[in-house]
């Protein structure tokens, strides 16, 4: 199971990346002649309103998803471990004004908040990064802190402090590592969420701007067109976000299975 | 437990402060300068400057939060360049749509996943244990605004049992008399069949897919504390003094595995919130989520960031009650 989802993640990778090579058409030239079509021997997933071919243009979709969720949660998994590590080893004061930052954070549904950094910096995509990374660096400050509270107090750190290593030298050479398999396994799964958040935000308006493809921009698109019946307009681009999501939160949980064995079965 | 309420309750205060201070950055100090909207895009540079005078933008920041926090107090929220009403008019009217939504979407969620979970655990590796995960794993990785297309499509447009999805009541139907401004209870509660028939019909489609939305985590949650209580020493010690299933199963198990439930709560009602913004953009319901999606796609910031503070302060308070709840059921927690 979580062998195939390995194939999916890097199906949609690869091919986004090779996209323009692979890809028969054009993803953002009109074909005003074959607007609308069923799906066909021609074109696999149907053509939308100005006849792009939906296969084309959902495989270049991935590079602008994967590539939004991946710098989000590179952000936030790289802030939120260092802010976790100072916080949990230093204690005291930096603790608590780090760890009352992140309440506020998490004080906001994240979605909203989400919505709320991108529509205050301005409609664009490196601002849909920065909110969602933004959003996400609770997830990994509360699990480094958590994280380095334990391994703080073990013999090999005791020994690092007796032989006079440098605390900067301490917290990111001998400790932060020893931190971070439960964080691998958290980044996966944030993988998931930061996509299905980018597909939301823009499915509602925020960050992608036609002719751009994008998942959720061409979801909301294909909407006008349930009450006349054309479903393959909405329904590919969201089985493209569902598949991949399912994918990376499979491989999450199999990695925790590896790496934490605790919460196996659950 | 005195004391721990009032410890609860006074962190309330740093909390709301916090969201201020975000809310208050994300709307005054970030780009999208209000003095330079406001003005227009022919303004002056001096024209701008005499704005931001005015407005008080050229006063110390500590300054402008004082007013701004001052402004929230007497429930100004500034006002909608789109409908052109003080935001806080413009939210107060929508929130029952969103309360009614949220609401029955809660209630499906609570009905379908607790029970779900609680047999998946009992008949482990069962159909319906297989079920529940392909859910628990499919669920969360379904775009809420897909699945509401989705039933859409099946249930509007294939199907025809659904109504369009043009808000919260049917074309020609009177809205029953105003008290509590749910529509399901005001027809209730004024006896119009009708009114209430088409509330439901109306309400049912998008409260179960939101409900669906944030069904999974509870259900898993369910079964996995469930799976933990059936395997402890009490519960093996009723079996063994001979306690009839159902009493074992439904009496003892279950109420212990309520308790992780009610933190989940909380979550879930943030989920529900976020669900709430594409749900009621997909079904055009008139609801306070999809007044922030008009005023975006007016680049209307002043309604989105006060939505944002809204949002924010009855999660706030949702955390509160469940906190205070979970204190109540939990010895462990209050005198911790």
């Amino acid at each position: 199971m979580s062998l195939g989802a390995v194939v999916v993640i890097l199906v949609v990778a690869l091919s986004a990346a090779a996209a323009p090579v692979i890809m028969p058409y054009d993803p953002d030239e009109p074909d005003a002649e074959h607007a609308l079509e069923r799906p066909s021997l021609r074109h696999w997933m149907g053509t939308d309103l100005y006849g792009r071919d939906q296969l084309t243009r959902i495989v270049h979709a991935g590079r602008v998803d994967l590539l939004v969720a991946l710098a989000a949660t590179a952000i936030a998994l790289s802030l939120g471990s260092v802010l976790g590590a100072i916080s949990g080893y230093r204690g005291g004061w930096t603790d608590q004004l780090l760890m009352r930052a992140i309440d506020t954070i998490q004080a906001f549904p994240s979605f909203i908040l989400a919505m709320g950094i991108a529509a205050a910096l301005g409609n664009r995509l490196s601002n849909i990064v920065i909110a969602i990374a933004i959003t996400h660096v609770p997830i990994y400050g509360r699990l480094v802190r958590g994280e380095m509270l334990r391994v703080r107090e073990m013999e090999y750190a005791e020994a690092a402090r007796t032989v006079g290593n440098r605390r900067r030298r301490i917290i990111f050479h001998h400790l932060l590592p020893n931190c971070l398999p439960p964080v691998v396994v958290q980044a996966t799964l944030a993988m998931g969420f930061a996509i299905l958040t980018v597909a939301a935000l823009s499915y509602i308006g925020l960050g992608i701007r036609p002719p751009t493809s994008e998942w959720g921009a061409m979801t909301a698109e294909g909407a006008g067109y349930i009450v006349s019946g054309e479903w393959w307009v909405f329904l590919f681009p969201g089985t493209a976000i569902m598949a991949t999501v399912l994918s990376f939160n499979l491989v999450g949980d199999a990695l925790r299975d590896v790496l934490d064995p605790r919460m196996k079965g659950v | 437990m005195l004391g721990y309420v009032a410890r609860r309750v006074l962190l309330v205060i740093p909390t709301l402060l916090g969201v201020t201070i975000v809310t208050f950055v994300l709307t005054y100090v970030l780009p999208g300068n209000p003095a330079l909207v406001k003005a227009g895009p022919l303004a002056t540079p001096e024209h701008i400057a005499e704005m931001e005078r005015r407005m008080g933008l050229d006063r110390p920041m500590t300054v402008q939060y004082w007013h701004y926090l001052r402004g929230l107090f007497h429930g100004d929220l500034g006002e909608s360049q789109t409908t052109g009403r003080p935001v806080l008019e413009d939210l107060l009217q929508r929130v029952p749509a969103t309360l009614e939504l949220t609401l029955a979407a809660l209630l499906v969620a609570l009905a379908v996943g607790i029970p779900l979970g609680v047999v998946a655990a009992v008949r482990r590796d069962g159909w319906l244990d297989h079920a529940s995960r392909l859910i628990g794993v499919g669920g969360v990785a379904m775009p809420t605004f897909w699945t509401g297309l989705l039933a859409l499509y099946v249930f509007f447009y294939a199907l025809g049992v659904a109504p369009p999805p043009l808000g919260r009541l049917g074309a020609g139907i009177t809205p029953p008399p105003r008290f509590t401004g749910l529509l399901t209870v005001d027809a209730l509660l004024s006896l119009q069949w009708r009114a209430l028939a088409s509330a439901l019909h109306q309400l049912a489609l998008p409260a179960l897919v939101l409900g669906f939305s944030v069904m999974a985590p509870l259900t898993r949650m369910v079964r996995a504390t469930m799976l933990e209580v059936l395997e402890s020493d009490y519960v093996k010690a009723a079996w063994a003094a001979g306690l009839p299933r159902r009493t074992v199963v439904y009496g003892d198990a279950l109420r212990n595995c309520m308790i992780p439930v009610v933190t989940l709560i909380g979550v879930v009602f943030g989920f529900l919130m976020a669900g709430n913004v594409v749900v009621e953009s997909v079904f055009a319901w008139p609801g306070i989520g999809n007044y922030a999606v008009t005023a975006m796609m007016s680049k209307d910031s002043g309604p989105i960031q006060s939505f944002v503070l809204f949002v924010g302060v009855v999660y706030v308070f949702v955390n509160l009650v469940v906190d205070l709840a979970y204190g109540l059921v939990d010895p462990r927690i209050r005198l911790g």
